[in-house]
């Protein structure tokens, strides 16, 4: 419990606060005696502000303040004359602080601190009101109310200004190595894009081989090239580039440090096997009598417990399912390097890396437990990804589609468009992908059998980009039938194990009853297992939809709001393939400029003690999340590393003394601002 | 979220008395929420004044005190999800924090003016609607006694918050 004394000081220092007089720290009040001379500079934004606020009546209201030497109205502040505006101003009036009440800091404050930085102010001398955002846009039928309380915000932010104190961005070093999570397409275009530049990349992979989902597509759309026959060279690029280490099967279980500096502690799973001796024959998979369903496969046919998991598989070892192994110990008599060590243990790595790219990919939606459309009722009803490995060549049939329930070749397919997405009881964003796989997939099967008949059950057919409207009309030209329309009904004949559909052709306005001998479900995309432990060890924001989220979805799409963190392909949203290798060279991009640089710009807000006050109880210190604070046993000082401080508060909040401070959120900022908030109320009733 | 719930005009309000909120958000997750129901449009009563945090647990009880001293009628802390924190585990701390100046603030009966909320940057509707129903509440427990009345009243109350037992007990911090 804290001692009396502390308290003391406390309420001292409460008392403090709630004075009008001034509240200043001794210790900076000296350095901040000068004059302060407020320019307020209110932005319309076009009409996205001035069509609701009357940005006239604020500016005339806010030059009444003491303190506030001028005002300026600008249709687009952010623009070169509206930024010149401020500059010419602050050189006229003396200007040493300034308040812009526009958007939201999130979109304009870098602009405005170059801006006034330019001009020889502190750049922490901005201050950011945020009219538009949080005004003009959600008051948008109270222009009079709007006003009023722009009024107040911009009020707030004067009085705050005032105190503002100078702060110096702080540069950290760039370890100049980089952490890319997920080795599939986006993560493998990253780590090469970051090999090639010369940077050392540690690619982590959690499945036995890299590749990720696009080694499973059977040909990809609107070109239908063969998947793995393109990305096959691409998985022996990356392993044969010197500045890559894979690390597959492995998973990254603790991430620590900020940026330039992450600390990614690595598990390796044990493959119970030397992977040096390892040559990849697979003559253990021969003799293993353990047979379980194929994973890669999507459960069709079956692999053995000692197996590797695909033929193009990189790296080409294998490996043993100890779930299902029975320590027959067969493989290890059959393999001629002697790779099998069924003692291996988990190990761990502890890598030092400048960036992290996370491109933990996806996976599609299951409608297993929610049997959407019949899918694990009846027999005949598969999903996409099942159907891509039947049309496979070196899937489980050689590359015949044919029916579960009795391995026929099927002549009538349906499919049906948008199972768990756009639909407000799974997820309701649309996958994007799901149109043209669905196209592609029956083209390829049409043309293979082109006595196949088949119906495309959809919403909207989307087809964005290019070439993919031209691969549409190439599927109605082949005849596939696209009708509009979701079943409602699914039902099975239990004598041919047929699938009878009835849906609502929505153009013609008519009920149809089809039949189809296999009908296949356009599953969507949905976050990938464990996204939410990398978004807990990343310190990532995460989606209602539960996918991670960018920095800004428009001018910031691959930056998360973590420094040196990334996102590339489907981790932040659905995306094909273009996309999403884009957003991994996007990625390297972006982890370039602070790989090359060797060092980062950190934001100058940090706890700062002022060692005059703190009487060393260490309450603050259990408090930092980041163990930033170290308490000093000879001086009984509390003390602030200010490369580990990220400038949250907690301490500061908890500090009984005030002896702990936020820069740029000291206490007297804040409250001068919550000192202000109902002010113009009072004094108009 | 319906389009409906953006374009939805708000219906005319009664006799003018809108209850006046301070919502402290934090910069990461409620203020970037707060800013998505701004570009979406999700309308909300213009009492309500954001001030932005770094993160929900840098709000001192004191804030709180000082904000309902000068007549707020409610306050508002906003923060990531717990799990979601930018700074790991803030508002967990911010959590203890708020809980125990509500408690505080209860002898006074000023509990229900402060209210702690969870708003991800995605949940810009989310943010309308914790406002709205915040202000709905608010106008069920009437203005803060503290500005309404005549002047022995305001400073009886003013002396009550002022009361150094309740900053005790308010700042009593979570670290136990």
């Amino acid at each position: 419990m804290l001692r009396l004394s502390d308290r003391r000081l406390m309420f001292k220092e409460v008392s403090e606060m709630s004075d009008n007089k001034s509240t200043e720290n001794k210790g900076t009040a000296a350095k901040d005696n000068e004059e302060k001379r407020v320019g307020v500079f209110v932005c319309e934004c076009g009409l996205n502000i001035g069509g609701v606020v009357n940005t006239k009546a604020v500016a005339d209201y806010i030059g009444t303040l003491p303190g506030v030497k001028v005002t300026s109205v600008n249709k687009f502040t952010c623009s070169d004359s509206g930024q010149a505006d401020i500059q010419a101003k602050i050189k006229e009036h003396n200007l040493n602080r300034v308040v812009v009440a526009a958007c939201s800091p999130k979109t304009h404050e870098p602009t405005f601190r170059a801006c006034i930085e330019q001009m020889g102010l502190n750049q922490y001398f901005l201050e950011f009101v945020n009219i538009r955002d949080h005004c003009s846009w959600i008051h948008m039928w109270e222009k009079e109310k709007a006003t009023e309380k722009a009024k107040d915000l911009v009020r707030m932010g004067v009085e705050r200004s005032k105190l503002l104190e100078p702060l110096q961005a702080s540069e950290v070093p760039v370890t100049d190595k980089a952490l890319v999570i997920g080795a599939g397409v986006a993560g493998m275009q990253s780590a090469l894009d970051l090999a090639d530049m010369g940077f050392q990349v540690y690619l982590v992979e959690k499945e036995p081989s890299i590749g990720g989902r696009m080694a499973r597509f059977d040909k990809v759309f609107p070109t239908n090239d063969c998947s793995i026959c393109i990305l096959g060279p691409k998985m022996v690029e990356v392993a044969r580039n010197k500045n890559i280490k894979i690390m597959s099967y492995s998973e990254v279980k603790a991430v620590d440090g900020y940026v330039g500096n992450f600390n990614v502690k690595i598990e390796h799973k044990p493959r119970y096997l030397d992977v040096a001796k390892c040559t990849g024959c697979a003559k253990c998979s021969e003799v293993c009598p353990v047979e379980v369903p194929y994973d890669f496969n999507e459960g069709f046919g079956t692999r053995k417990a000692i197996y590797v998991p695909f033929p193009q598989a990189v790296p080409l070892r294998a490996l043993i399912d100890k779930e299902n192994c029975i320590n027959c110990k067969a493989c290890a008599k059959a393999c001629a390097s002697g790779a099998i060590n069924y003692d291996m243990q988990t190990s761990y790595t502890d890598l030092n890396v400048g960036v992290i790219i996370g491109a933990v990919g996806f996976k599609t939606y299951d409608p297993e437990p929610r049997h959407d459309f019949g899918y694990g009722l009846y027999d005949n009803i598969i999903t996409a990804m099942e159907f891509e490995r039947l049309l496979n060549a070196a899937g489980p049939t050689g590359g015949h589609v044919v029916r579960p329930s009795d391995c026929k070749e099927p002549i009538r397919v349906g499919f049906v468009n948008c199972v768990g997405s756009r639909d407000k009881n799974t997820n309701i964003y649309c996958s994007g992908v799901c149109c043209m796989y669905t196209i592609k997939n029956a083209q390829l099967l049409k043309e293979k059998r082109p006595e196949t008949d088949h119906t495309v059950m959809y919403i909207d057919i989307r087809t964005p980009f290019r070439a993919y409207e031209e691969s549409y009309n190439r599927s109605r030209n082949l005849g596939v039938k696209f009708l509009r329309g979701r079943p409602v009904e699914v039902k099975e004949d239990p004598v041919t194990k047929n699938i009878k559909v009835r849906v609502e052709d929505t153009l013609a306005g008519e009920m149809r009853n089809l039949e189809f001998d296999l009908l296949v479900l356009a599953t969507g995309i949905v976050p990938n297992e464990g996204i939410g432990q990398i978004q807990q060890l990343l310190k990532l924001s995460k989606a209602a939809d539960g996918l991670l989220m960018e920095a800004h979805p428009k001018l910031k799409p691959v930056d998360t709001t973590i420094d040196g963190v990334f996102l590339a392909g489907c981790a932040s949203g659905p995306k094909d393939i273009p996309y999403a290798v884009s957003q991994g060279s996007a990625c390297a991009g972006r982890a370039t400029i602070l790989l090359k640089n060797k060092k980062a710009i950190t934001e100058g807000i940090t706890a700062v003690v002022n060692p005059d006050v703190c009487v060393g109880c260490q309450v603050c210190v259990p408090m930092c999340p980041f163990q930033a604070i170290k308490f000093d046993e000879k001086e009984n000082k509390a003390n602030v590393l200010k490369a580990l401080c990220k400038g949250c508060g907690t301490c500061v909040a908890a500090c009984p003394t005030g002896a702990l401070e936020q820069s740029h959120f000291k206490n007297n900022q804040v409250l001068a601002q919550v000192k202000n908030v109902f002010k113009f109320q009072e004094v108009a009733a | 979220m319906s389009t409906e719930a953006t374009a939805a005009k708000p219906a005319q309000g009664g006799n003018g008395w809108e209850p006046n909120i301070l919502a402290f958000c934090c910069n990461w997750c409620s203020y970037a929420g707060a800013d998505l129901a701004g570009v979406s449009r999700f309308q909300y009563p213009a009492t309500v004044k954001i001030l932005r945090v770094m993160c929900s647990s840098r709000v001192e009880p004191a804030f709180i005190l000082k904000a309902l001293k000068d007549g707020a009628d409610g306050v508002l802390i906003a923060g990531c999800h717990i799990g979601d924190c930018h700074y790991i585990d803030g508002n967990k701390n911010a959590e203890v924090r708020i809980n125990n100046t509500r408690k505080a603030l209860a002898k006074l009966g000023f509990d229900k003016r402060l209210r702690l909320e969870w708003v991800s940057a995605s949940e810009g509707l989310r943010f309308s609607e914790v406002i709205k129903e915040f202000t709905e509440e608010i106008k069920n427990l009437g203005q803060n006694p503290v500005k309404i009345d005549i002047k022995p009243q305001m400073n009886a109350d003013e002396r009550r918050l002022n009361a150094s037992s309740v900053r005790s007990a308010a700042n009593v911090q979570g670290s136990e």
